[in-house]
């Protein structure tokens, strides 16, 4: 098999993955799009290592093995998303991205609050990650 | 007539030369390859490709949130097609049981839990769609290119014992792979024990404020055996930290 179609594949999962976390305003579509990039990288992974292992120059297997970690961590990393994504559907009534930058402001500056500013930071850099 | 002869001998030879210092295990089929003459292996992984693609395309693009969760269903069970057509039989079958089986079933019922509307919604989309849209088709146009540009002249041989065997995989992974892998199940635990902290504290402070009616039938019979995860609690926390 040529080795582009599962490049090129995986390139343009990646950047519908891209577009996805860009353009999506609720949280949980924004970490499904977050679930095809990290797709991507594991199918680029999976192709160079078949073709590295027959090829003789990778014995050790480690396309699989880190594509078997990036599942076991985007498994971890979704459940934690979510436990934040409730958090603050609790806590504010919504899981608008875009409305939930006012929660910065502080107008009331009690425990909530702070905890849901908290949350959706955390949930912004791990998005980003 | 002998010139062009000569020609594509001469391309032929180059050719055969590029893809014998690529891949070495392939000698004997390396002259069979052509550039844009597919096998069944390219016709079917084209195939599959085409529709996982069509599937993100819709799940990123729906204004329907649940169909979006559905969608994705496709497009994770297509790579997992993927997978099988590359020879990596148990990568294919973590995928399914992972991510068709767990991660979209927690995507739905985060939905359900944050009540996404049913049917349409208009605000699915943010204002900077478009501005998404330039940046994810620039950077697909520059990837695509890179990639078609630098693999251009390189096979990988398919044939032999599967490349990702349980066998194999297995092997590798508990041969060289051992010390990343228990770092692994503490990185799990921590994000099992993170989880249930993060859901808790809402529900701690949930007693004050109006409550969630649905929510709040929904954590109560985790309430009494929760007393005892903040002493389990601390320690992955601290070597969460400590890393």
């Amino acid at each position: 098999m040529h080795l582009a179609y599962p490049a090129v594949l995986s390139a343009l999962l990646f950047c519908t993955g891209l577009y996805g976390v860009l353009a999506r305003r609720n949280a949980i579509l924004v970490l499904m799009s977050v679930e095809l990039m990290l797709n991507a990288v594991n199918l680029n992974l999976v192709a160079f290592d078949v073709w590295l292992s027959k090829a003789a120059r990778d014995t050790l297997h480690s396309g699989q093995a880190l594509t078997l970690f990036t599942i076991a961590i985007a498994a971890a990393e979704i459940g934690i998303g979510l436990a934040i994504v409730l958090a603050v559907y609790r806590n504010r009534g919504t899981s608008d991205i875009d409305k939930l930058r006012d929660s910065a402001e502080g107008h009331e500056s009690d425990g909530p609050d702070s905890n849901a500013l908290a949350a959706e930071e955390t949930g912004k850099a791990e998005a980003a990650a | 007539m002998t010139l062009i002869a000569a020609t594509a001998t001469a391309a032929h030879a180059t050719a055969a030369q590029a893809t014998a210092a690529h891949t070495a295990a392939t000698t004997a089929a390396g002259g069979t390859h052509g550039f844009l003459s597919p096998t069944g292996v390219e016709i079917a992984f084209l195939l599959v490709g085409l529709a996982t693609f069509g599937a993100a395309l819709v799940t990123v693009s729906t204004r329907q949130l649940v169909h979006a969760a559905l969608w994705l269903v496709v497009a994770l069970g297509g790579l997992a097609i993927e997978y099988l057509l590359l020879t990596a039989e148990f990568i294919a079958w973590v995928q399914v049981l992972i991510y068709v089986g767990s991660v979209v079933v927690l995507l739905l019922f985060g939905l359900m839990l944050t009540r996404a509307p049913i049917g349409r919604s208009p605000d699915a989309d943010s204002g900077n769609r478009w501005a998404a849209l330039t940046v994810a088709v620039a950077a697909a146009a520059a990837l695509v290119w890179v990639v078609v540009d630098a693999f251009r002249t390189t096979w990988i041989d398919l044939g032999g014992p599967a490349a990702g065997s349980t066998a194999v995989t297995g092997a590798s992974l508990f041969q060289n792979w051992v010390l990343p892998f228990e770092a692994l199940s503490v990185l799990l635990l921590a994000a099992l024990v993170g989880a249930i902290v993060l859901s808790r504290k809402a529900k701690a402070e949930m007693s004050s404020p109006p409550v969630n009616s649905r929510a709040a039938t929904g954590s109560s019979p985790s309430v009494p055996d929760s007393r005892n995860h903040p002493i389990e609690g601390n320690s992955p926390a601290e070597q969460e930290g400590a890393r």
